[in-house]
């Protein structure tokens, strides 16, 4: 039996799609958290707590980019240029993000300049993320495997609600990875913060949901007309289980449940747009079978993919458990 | 022919973001087997001048480093972004190649950069240098997939056409290319050329404003030494890599010479002129007779095919790398007089004190990277009307936007770029102004032979 090389392509992309989300989402967060704490120590705590591992989150970025590219062209060569503007506002975000951390901390005159640098570069970032998943759900035009819409197709209500969506996961997602990584006073003021933000993140959900399925029939068909609906249930109810969840630890001032809960939420809403999508990779029409590069080419990549990714992987993990713990004011950061 | 249309300013976007972008590469990649020098010089010999001057180009490594990082991912979105017919037609062998040095550089960035850089204390001497070592050897390997695919654009093969896209058929064929084995050792010797000039005008500079310390000297000796032995085998690669190119990409050497008709008899070389398109000559050419087969076929009467052999719409713009590739020339020339007066003024052990030598070096720091602009710009526009030669056009490979879309992420590129890797560049000469941290007192050099590390770390700790 060959092996279906497409598959297990959209499964390697799909995973690393996700451990990206999950981890620059919270780092993102951070910066979209800073607005509201103004004071220096507060922020400088906020910094530090994830100063060791951002890089290596955004990462992700660049391999899923890299896999897009050698896995699936013709994704590469459709979906970016559909989303030429907000791709390239997304890189300068993250530019302006990157300069800020490394340069924030050797600056004095121009901190502050660095810090907005930082919000805006993490809000723009994140911003453009959602409209850039909000065009893909709402269907890219693609004739004969070439891009044949026009500059602005991207934008939409739709697509700018989704960039809203992002926003606020990506906040949630870093304000619960505060409450995990800091004790005190800016602990306390994160718990208030999270249930106004999971409660917006649950709405947001919702809206999206709706939206996709009365704006597109063909998510409506897969939801409700292929008699399924029973294996997908489980969906909605454990988000409403996450939500509910959230609340309660946060109550009860659980350290590490409620970002925990958060990553759980954030899974729930990306496998319902697998669902939604699934086999198609970039809809309505581009399934992973059409969009993959040759048998040659996937297999001579998935050589290297194979030994590299779960050496990543492992060393991911043991940063974290090196960095573990509390970080608090006046802790050295690594610059 | 639109001058600002899509086509156009993605190759101007793409032009620029690429040259900002190779700076950087090229100088970690130099100073990384710097690094590996430095650190195992220091285990070998317990001299403490050696790891300061490891922790300090250390600095500059990390500066450069990120800001490679972050100017490659721009790179990589490019392709799709403006460059998605070429994704489209080509992505099946450059996207598996480009993938592979994504998970190099991961590998690198994960397992062994964070310990050559914060790990000093966490790890044992020798583990640190094995992460360094592995560091450099990463950089190499780094390039060797980025250069293969370049190399495959100049020089494909080992391809398949299937439906309009080119398919990968064999893999060896398609990485080991007719031009790679030259284009690889070019790139890499150019490297180690420009981290050398760069280090060697920090020497420069600190020994014109009176330091003479142990890591400032030896920085610049050493230095003097790597381009002493690279320049020469530069020039040799340069020359092989010539013949190369005269073999497959003739059309590429007529521009670079500004030679318009087929001579028998030997060629002559065109030292100076104004290569004209429209009027398919080369005005007020001073010419060397014979040179020019001499040079690229090494022998008295070889042919070189001139560029009326080829079709107008397959020729390279000869007035750009004509020009590109004589300032990559006479930059290296330079570099060798620059290299061989070093040594002549160290064997009369007069290197740390004559300044006019100094002062030709410090205007020689940035020459590494001049020559290898000139050069990348050489066989990139060289390459032209073609981005995989001889397959698919330039012109076949954009992307189906608008120029306005084209414009206005050039426009923003250029802003971007000036304000952020001006700051990074700005920051790197900061680090090397200040140089590194001598541990002498104030009232005069510490001796560094004879103290063990660990007397001195224990100090430091204090």
């Amino acid at each position: 039996m060959q092996i279906d090389l497409p598959v297990v392509w959209a499964a390697i992309i799909g995973f690393g799609v996700f451990v990206y989300v999950m981890l620059d989402g919270f780092d993102l967060g951070i910066g979209l958290l800073f607005p509201f704490f103004e004071s220096k120590s507060e922020r400088q705590v906020m910094l530090n707590t994830i100063a060791p591992v951002w890089d290596g989150n955004e990462t992700f970025l660049v391999l899923g980019g890299a896999g897009l590219y050698c896995a699936f062209p013709i994704v590469y060569s459709t979906l970016l240029p559909a989303n030429y503007l907000p791709l390239i506002l997304m890189v300068v975000g993250l530019i302006f993000r990157g300069a800020a951390f490394e340069l924030r901390a050797k600056a004095r005159r121009t901190r502050n300049l660095w810090d907005l640098a930082f919000i805006g570069g993490s809000a723009l970032a994140a911003l453009c993320q959602g409209i850039v998943l909000g065009s893909l759900l709402q269907g890219i035009r693609i004739e004969d495997g070439k891009f044949v819409g026009g500059a602005f197709d991207w934008l939409s209500p739709f697509s700018l609600f989704c960039g809203f969506g992002v926003l606020v996961t990506y906040a949630a997602l870093g304000c619960g990875w505060l409450i995990l990584k800091t004790d005190g006073e800016l602990q306390r003021k994160m718990r208030l913060l999270m249930k106004p933000l999971v409660g917006v993140l649950l709405g947001a959900m919702g809206i999206v949901s709706l939206w996709t399925v009365i704006g597109l029939p063909a998510v409506a068909q897969r939801w409700f007309g292929s008699g399924n609906l029973l294996w997908f249930l489980p969906v909605p109810v454990l988000v409403l289980a996450c939500v509910w969840g959230v609340f309660r630890t946060v109550r009860l001032e659980h350290e590490s449940s409620p970002f925990l809960l958060t990553l759980a939420l954030c899974f729930l809403g990306y496998s319902g747009l697998i669902i939604s999508i699934w086999p198609n990779i970039v809809p309505p029409s581009l399934t992973i079978w059409d969009a993959s590069s040759s048998h040659t080419s996937q297999l001579f990549a998935l050589v290297g993919t194979i030994v590299v990714l779960p050496i990543i992987l492992v060393y991911n993990a043991m940063q974290y458990r090196v960095f573990r713990g509390k970080v608090r004011e006046g802790d050295a950061g690594y610059h | 022919m639109e001058i600002f249309d899509a086509l156009h300013l993605a190759r101007l976007q793409f032009a620029f973001t690429v040259s900002f972008h190779i700076v950087f590469p090229a100088i970690s990649i130099g100073m990384a087997s710097f690094l590996t020098v430095l650190e195992w010089r220091w285990l070998k010999t317990d001299d403490v001048a050696y790891k300061d001057m490891f922790q300090f180009w250390s600095k500059i490594f990390a500066v450069s480093f990120g800001m490679g990082v972050i100017s490659g991912v721009v790179m990589a979105y490019e392709f799709g972004t403006n460059w998605s017919e070429f994704s489209r037609i080509a992505g099946n062998i450059t996207g598996p190649l480009l993938h592979y040095e994504v998970l190099t550089a991961f590998f690198l960035e994960a397992g062994f950069l964070g310990v050559m850089l914060f790990g000093w204390n966490r790890v044992s001497p020798r583990a640190h240098f094995f992460a360094t070592l592995m560091v450099a050897i990463g950089t190499l390997i780094s390039t060797f997939w980025i250069i293969a695919s370049n190399s495959f654009m100049h020089t494909p093969q080992g391809f398949a056409i299937e439906n309009g896209r080119i398919i990968p058929v064999d893999w060896l064929k398609i990485i080991f290319n007719p031009s790679f084995p030259y284009r690889i050792a070019h790139m890499t010797v150019a490297a180690f050329i420009v981290a050398g000039f760069i280090v060697a005008a920090f020497g420069a500079w600190h020994l014109l404003n009176g330091r003479r310390d142990e890591p400032v000297k030896r920085s610049f000796s050493m230095a003097l030494w790597l381009l002493l032995v690279m320049t020469p085998v530069q020039i040799l690669v340069g020359d092989a890599h010539g013949l190369n190119t005269r073999e497959h990409q003739p059309a590429k050497i007529a521009a670079i010479e500004g030679l318009w008709e087929t001579e028998k008899g030997g060629t002559a070389l065109t030292l100076f002129g104004l290569p004209d398109m429209k009027a398919e000559e080369t005005r007020y050419a001073v010419r060397v007779p014979h040179l020019g087969s001499l040079i690229l076929t090494h022998s008295w009467d070889g042919e070189i095919r001139g560029m009326k052999e080829f079709a107008a719409a397959d020729r390279p713009y000869s007035p750009i790398v004509f020009w590109t590739f004589r300032v990559m020339v006479g930059l290296g020339m330079l570099m060798l007089l620059t290299a061989a007066l070093g040594l002549l003024l160290r064997k009369r052990g007069r290197l740390y004190e004559t300044r006019w030598f100094q002062r030709l070096v410090l205007a020689m720091g940035p020459s590494g990277l001049i020559a290898l602009l000139a050069g990348w710009i050489t066989t990139e526009v060289g390459r032209q009307p073609w981005t995989v030669y001889g397959v698919l056009r330039t012109e076949y490979s954009v992307s189906p936007i608008a120029s306005q879309q084209a414009g206005v992420s050039l426009l923003i590129f250029v802003i971007v770029y000036f304000m952020v890797f001006g700051m990074g560049v700005y920051y790197m000469l900061k680090l090397m102004k200040r140089g590194p941290t001598p541990r002498a007192d104030a009232s005069g050099q510490r001796e560094y032979p004879g103290l063990s590390n660990r007397a001195l770390d224990a100090l430091e700790g204090q």
